[in-house]
Parts: C-alpha cells; structure tokens; sequence
C-alpha cells in the first residue's frame, strides 16, 4: 500500500517543483496526508490532516481521534472515474512498456518478440553501465551539496535582518527561471576562451577553466548549476520546518549555557531533520530525472562524460528508434527510482521516529 | 480570368499540333509546344495540402510568401515548422504508422535518404518531371547542380526528392590573421596544418584552427579528411570503411588539429562554439558548413565583419572533395493529393524561390542559375569570394556521411571514438573499437 500510495505522490511533487513557493506548501500537505496514511495502515487521508499540519503538530498522529469510516459497498462507485483514468494515464502504459522491452522493436522495421534478450544486452553494455554510475554521481552531488547549502541559508535567513524579504526572493529567483534558457545562458558562460566565468577568474589571477569542456571537470560544473538552481528549493522547506519550531527548547538551552553551534546541533537539526528528509527525497527524485540543463548544456558530451541514464535513454529511444531497448531502460530506470524512493521514505519515517 | 486561361491553351494547343506536325524533325520543340499547350497551375485550384518543413530559414521564406503559391495555383497551403529534430522524429512515425498527416515533406537527405527508399516513403518523381501536362515548361530541371541532385537520386535512380539546398563544408579564415603572419590560404592539408601551427598563439588567446569535437557533431569534420584520401566512410558495396589506414589518417589529422591548434575545450565544441570563436578573432581558420555565414558577416555579433575569406577544403593527399550535405522537398506516397503537392514543390524550387535563399540568408540553393546572377552576387554582404567558394566546392562535393539508415548511431558511436582521441586514446585503436562495435547495428539495419 505504501509504495502505491507514494509513487504517483513522488511524481505529483516532482511535477510541482516549478511551480514556487504554492507549490511548495501544497507539497507539504500532500505529503502530510501520505504520511499520516502510512501510519494509521489504511489508504484514505484524514480530510482534517491538512489543517492540523498547518497548525504545527508533527507527530502527534496517536493523539488523533479515531474516525470510524465508512468501507461499505455503496460508495465504491465513487472510485471508478478515478481508476480509470490511473488505468490509462499510468497502468496501461507501464504495462505496454513492459510488452515493449520484451521486443525488438524499430520504428520503420518491424517488431520481434525476443524475451529477455534486450536486458541482457543492457546489463552488459558498457556504455548503460557507466550512464548508470554516472547518474548516481551526479545525483549524490547534486543532493548533498544542494541540501547542506539549503539549510545553511534556511538558518541564515531565519534570523531578522534588514531587508530579508528582499534578499530571501533574489535568493529564490534561479528556481523561478526557465530550465532550458538558463541553460543556454550557462552554456554561454562556460566559453572556455570568451565566457565570463573564465574572464571573472582571470580577475583573481586563476587560470582558465574547461568547465563542461573537458570530461574531467563536467559533471561538478554540471552539479554546480544544480546547486545554484535548486538550493533555494530546499532552502524554502527548511524555512517552513523552522518557522513551526517551539523556543522554548532554545530558551532552556540557552539558560543552561549552550552556544550557536549547541542549538544548532542538538536541538535545531534534530527538529527540523524531517523536512530535510523531504527536501533530500524530494531532491533526489529531480536529480535522478535530469535531462533538460545536461541536454542543452554538453548533449551527453564531451564524448559520454556527462551521459546520464536519461541521456542514454533519450539517445537510444528518440534518436537510434530502438524502442525495445529504451523500454527496457525505462523500466530499469524505473524499478532504480522506486527502490530508491522507498529507501529514503523509510529514512525519513526512521527521522520522525526519532525527532 | 480562370475560364480565359483554360480555354485559351486549348486554342494555342490545337495551332502549335498543326506547328509541331510540320516539324518533325525537331523533338524538342514539340515536347515544348506540347506542354505549353497543357501545363495549367490553376489545375488544382481548390485543393489543400499539408506541408511539414523543418525549422530553418528556408522554411519561413517559403512561409513568408505561401501567399503568392495559392495566388498562382488556387491551391491551399498548410505548412508547419518543427524544430530539426522533432521534425524527424514526427516524419520517421507517420511514416512507419503508414498514414502521414503530410502530403509535402522536407528531408534532410544527409539522415534520411536511406530510410526513405527502406520504408518506400517518398513518391518517385521522374514520371512528374516527364509528364508535361503537370511540369510547368519553364521549370528547367537541368539546371540543378550535380552534388544536389546526387544526393536526391536513390542508388535504383528514383528521384525521391527535389535538391533545395545544398550546405558544402568548406573553411571560414581570418584574412587579418593569415595578413598579419605572411601566410597565404593553404594549398593542400598537410599546408593547411603548417598554416595552423604558426598562427596560433596561445599567449593572445589565439588558435589557427577550430572545429567540432562534440560527439555526433565532429563526424563531418573528420570525413572532410577522409574524402581528401579518396575515401567515403562506407564503400557503394555498404562495406565499412572506418578503420582502414586512410580513416586512421584522418583521425590522427583530426586530433592533430583539435588538439594542438584549436582553443581549450574544443572537444565539447559544436557548430555554435565554434563560430563564436571564430567571430571574435579567436581562431584563424574555421571549418563547417557554408550556411552559416549570415552571422560571421552581421556586425552586431561579428568582429571579423569584411575580414572573413571563404576558402574551399584544400585537396587531401589523394583526392580533392567537399564534405557535402542536401535537403530535399518531396511528396509523400501515400498523399492523396499528390499532384497539388508537386506544383507546390515545382513552385518552392523555382529560380525565384531559390534566389531567396541566396538574397534572405537561407543558405546555397540547389540551382546552378540563382548563382549566375551578378546582381545578386554585387548586392550580397557576402562578397563574391562567398560565390565562388559555393561554385567550387559544388563541382567537388560528396556525401560528408554514410547513407545508411542508422546514421545517428554511426555519428554516435565513431564521434565517441573520435572525442576519446582527444584525450589520449590512439586513433588506430578506437577506429577498430567503434568499427566492430557499428558493425552489426549496420548489417542489422539492411535485414527485414
């Protein structure tokens, strides 16, 4: 139930990231009732959950009272126009890639059914194989460095300070930016021999760099665009988990002689480590899918140092039309993203256990 | 107007039958008199058709004056432009579901030609161009250039296409540069890379030679060397030919140059990085397609603005080519209208239609005429150096990629082997690699 229950939410959230600040708070909630779903073993979120949420009760699921509810058969007619559009728009599809990857199939030549044939192919090309260390490379960087900034800024900009509003929505503008134009404006800036990024560095006397010019040095300027795009995303959850903390733990620490680095450590981090988690699972998922800055930025390149699984995937499927394959991708790349979601669900309800 | 002209060739018809019978010895004339008589564009008038172009200047002077086509024919036109790639992918579908939304389609010959005679997408045009009730007279097919029309035929002779325009690979050079060193436009390649060595100079940021080192977007550059040794990547019995000494020569050629003479990160370079390295000064010789001159001659992007010469690919050790790439407009064999679909493509094609290209920035046309205007050639910002660069590399240019149907993986798969020899790899090694590794996928390709 759990896994079903997250995975369209997983996607849903991953969709909304564009979408700012509403977005971020319709996240939360969303989450929230997952959740509390989980923990009460049954599939239908409390309708007054949200409102509870909002009102600052993190783990208070037990306290709640028991709604009975009503499971009698007269009301499941009210879920049909719901199944079926999650027949059409996410089983049916799946299930025709699954019949997919187990041909081989071309657009323009015909279609065989080949068994297992295409994964075992996959899982012994070499090129798959290194996309798919690569991706967990990128995705490692383009999560930890986001998030330890993210919270970094969350707890700068908690404090007051002149012009915090003003300074806290420049801090946002990257996420509000177009992908793709950014994207080509990065591209732009990288110019090994006329981009401003090197003219900056010859300011402070370093040497021109290669940025997403040579393999070496690609994929941490690749992550560096993730860092400066999606830190403020995290930034934004983790101002919400501040902003609903109690003082009092702070005042007693504070009377009892503990310093800035104490509260953070001991009292600050601990309490707002679950929506951390919700910043890392929700980073995570993004990063894993990144297709939009790697394709306009270095196409894959140079060679395949920067072909993410996604790459590799959009190559195989859009540009060699080897739809077989790529369906055996997909669904490889699929069961990775539910794996991994499950991991870091099962992290963050370890995180509420704990807090 | 309409009643006037269909019954006027009807009256000239029955006079030039009488002419043509009495002169009988003189075929041509005849067939002339004959179309003349019946060749009407108001034929269609009333029909509509679909028309799918890719996404390039081209297609939005054909857009730009659509107008004048129904005007003419009382035809009416529904034309869309899709970016490149998208545009093939929608072309590669509807034609594989076996029922296109298109009865006009645009080509990039370079990719496509080879799946387009596979699926048997295209209609044959030859039985249009002999039918005179449907050619206009003044069509004038010979006057396509050789390398155009190459491109559009079929290895069975079905002309699949009409050439609309032709790109030859040739090389952008910094006159001021070549001034500046004493060093004349390179005669062969091996001058060609002597001319690298000593104008670059790294200490003013300055590099003799730039071209691709993407991956996919490097293949024409290393197959203009190849064409220099005699050789096309794959030879007309479809054998590969990748990793023969003369392809290992020009890999090694090709690291030479991207990687002594070329800017830092030329190995992630495509067309675009290239060009803007070349119009800021900063690398004495560019080599890429012809049509991409508009920006290296507009001044608000360029400074090299009246300093760029036009210098067609220096002969190799064996042979003299340019890499050579060709679009093409033609009718989709399951159209049902496909005879409004040719007087559009006949319209499209015409000498106005492609002297457009040469007047807007579309590119070089596929017809040998357009070039012949001297007023055009005076007027043009380009110089007439550009012109004859066009006319030369026309008389030498062969395909700058395989005509095979997976393309894109070959682009693929030798471009990475390609990339690695930048950074170190031995040519020889990756060639044999990459040529194992393509093998099968070719041979797979041709079967079913």
């Amino acid at each position: 139930m759990k896994a079903r229950d997250s995975l369209p939410l997983a996607f849903l959230r991953s969709a909304c990231v564009n979408g700012g600040v509403t977005a971020g708070e319709t996240r939360e909630a969303s989450l929230g009732k997952g959740d509390d779903a989980t923990a009460q073993s049954h599939g239908f979120p409390s309708p007054r959950v949200p409102s509870e949420r909002s009102a600052g009760s993190d783990s208070g699921g037990d306290a709640r009272p028991a709604t009975p509810y009503d499971f009698s058969r007269k009301y499941w007619a009210f879920a049909i126009p719901a199944v079926i559009a999650i027949l059409a728009v996410i089983v049916f599809p799946w299930l025709f890639t699954l019949y997919m990857s187990t041909q081989d199939w071309k657009i323009g030549g015909g279609s065989a059914f080949i068994g297992w044939s295409n994964y075992a192919i996959l899982f012994q090309d070499e090129r798959f194989l290194e996309a798919v260390g690569r991706t967990f490379w990128f995705t490692a960087l383009a999560v930890v460095l986001p998030v330890i900034l993210g919270v970094a800024a969350a707890v700068v900009f908690h404090r007051e300070f002149p012009f915090r509003g003003v300074l806290r929505t420049v801090f946002t503008m990257p996420m509000m930016a177009t992908p793709v134009a950014v994207a080509l404006v990065w591209t732009m800036m990288f110019h090994p021999q006329l981009g401003v990024l090197n003219y900056l560095l010859s300011l402070i006397g370093i040497p021109p760099q290669a940025w997403v010019y040579d393999p070496s040095t690609v994929i941490p300027t690749l992550v560096m665009i993730e860092v400066w795009q999606w830190t403020p995303l995290v930034m934004l959850i983790v101002l919400g988990g501040l902003a609903s903390l109690p003082p009092e733990p702070y005042e007693s620490a504070i009377i009892d002689g503990a310093n800035a680095w104490h509260l953070f450590r001991h009292i600050t981090l601990p309490l707002v480590w679950p929506y951390v988690m919700i910043a890392v699972m929700l980073r995570t998922i993004d990063a894993l899918k990144v297709f939009d800055n790697i394709f306009v930025i270095t196409q894959g390149g140079p060679g395949t140092a920067s072909e993410t699984m996604n790459i590799f995937l959009y190559l195989q499927a859009f540009q060699f039309y080897k739809l077989g394959y790529a369906s055996a991708l997909v669904v490889v790349f699929f069961i990775i993203i539910v794996l991994l979601s499950l991991l870091l669900l099962y992290a963050r309800q370890r995180s509420k256990w704990n807090a | 107007m309409s009643q006037h002209t269909s019954r006027g060739p009807s009256r000239r018809h029955v006079m030039q039958l009488g002419a043509a019978a009495l002169a009988l010895g003189a075929p041509a004339v005849v067939r002339k008199a004959n179309a003349q008589s019946q060749f009407d564009w108001k034929r269609f008038a009333g029909q509509k058709i679909d028309v799918v172009l890719a996404k390039s200047p081209r297609a939005d002077i054909y857009q730009r004056y659509e107008k004048e086509f129904t005007a003419l024919t009382g035809i009416e036109v529904s034309s869309e432009q899709i970016p490149e790639q998208q545009q093939r992918q929608k072309v590669m579908i509807e034609f594989t579901s076996g029922n296109p939304s298109f009865d006009v389609v645009n080509l990039a010959l370079h990719v496509q030609k080879r799946i387009a005679a596979k699926g048997k997408w295209m209609e044959d045009l030859r039985p249009y161009l002999a039918d005179a009730s449907i050619t206009t007279p003044d069509y004038d097919f010979a006057d396509f250039g050789k390398a155009g029309l190459d491109y559009a035929t079929q290895s069975d002779g079905r002309l699949d296409t009409i050439p609309i325009f032709v790109d030859y690979w040739m090389i952008y050079y910094n006159k001021e540069l070549f001034a500046q060193k004493g060093i004349e436009y390179p005669k062969s390649l091996d001058e060609l890379k002597v001319a690298a060595k000593a104008l670059t100079d790294p200490s003013k940021g300055i590099y003799g030679f730039v071209s691709r080192g993407l991956k996919n977007a490097n293949i024409p550059v290393w197959t203009s060397w190849l064409l220099g040794q005699g050789l096309e990547t794959i030879d007309s019995s479809g054998k590969l030919l990748t990793d023969t000494p003369e392809a290992i020569w020009a890999a090694e050629y090709y690291r030479d140059l991207n990687k002594n003479y070329a800017p830092p990160g030329t190995i992630g370079f495509n067309w675009n990085e290239c060009q803007t390295s070349f119009m800021q000064g900063r690398a004495a010789m560019w080599l890429d397609g012809i049509g991409f001159t508009a920006p290296v001659e507009d001044p608000k992007v360029s400074r090299v603005v009246g300093k760029v010469g036009y210098g067609v690919t220096p002969p190799g050790p064996k042979a003299h080519h340019s890499a050579t790439f060709a679009d093409g407009l033609g009718i989709s064999a399951a159209s049902k209208k496909k005879q409004a679909a040719w007087f559009y493509i006949q319209w499209a094609t015409n000498k106005t239609n492609q002297l457009r290209f040469l007047k807007e920035g579309g590119g070089a046309p596929a017809r040998n005429s357009v070039y012949a205007d001297r007023e055009t050639v005076t007027a043009s910002k380009f110089g007439p150096q550009w012109f004859d660069c066009i006319l030369e590399s026309a008389k030498i240019g062969r395909p700058g990629l395989p005509v095979i149907i997976p393309v894109q993986e070959f682009r693929d798969v030798f471009g990475v082997a390609l990339t690695n020899t930048l950074t170190g790899a031995d040519p020889a090694t990756e060639l044999k690699k990459a040529t194992e590794a393509f093998a099968p996928i070719l041979a797979a390709s041709e079967k079913g």
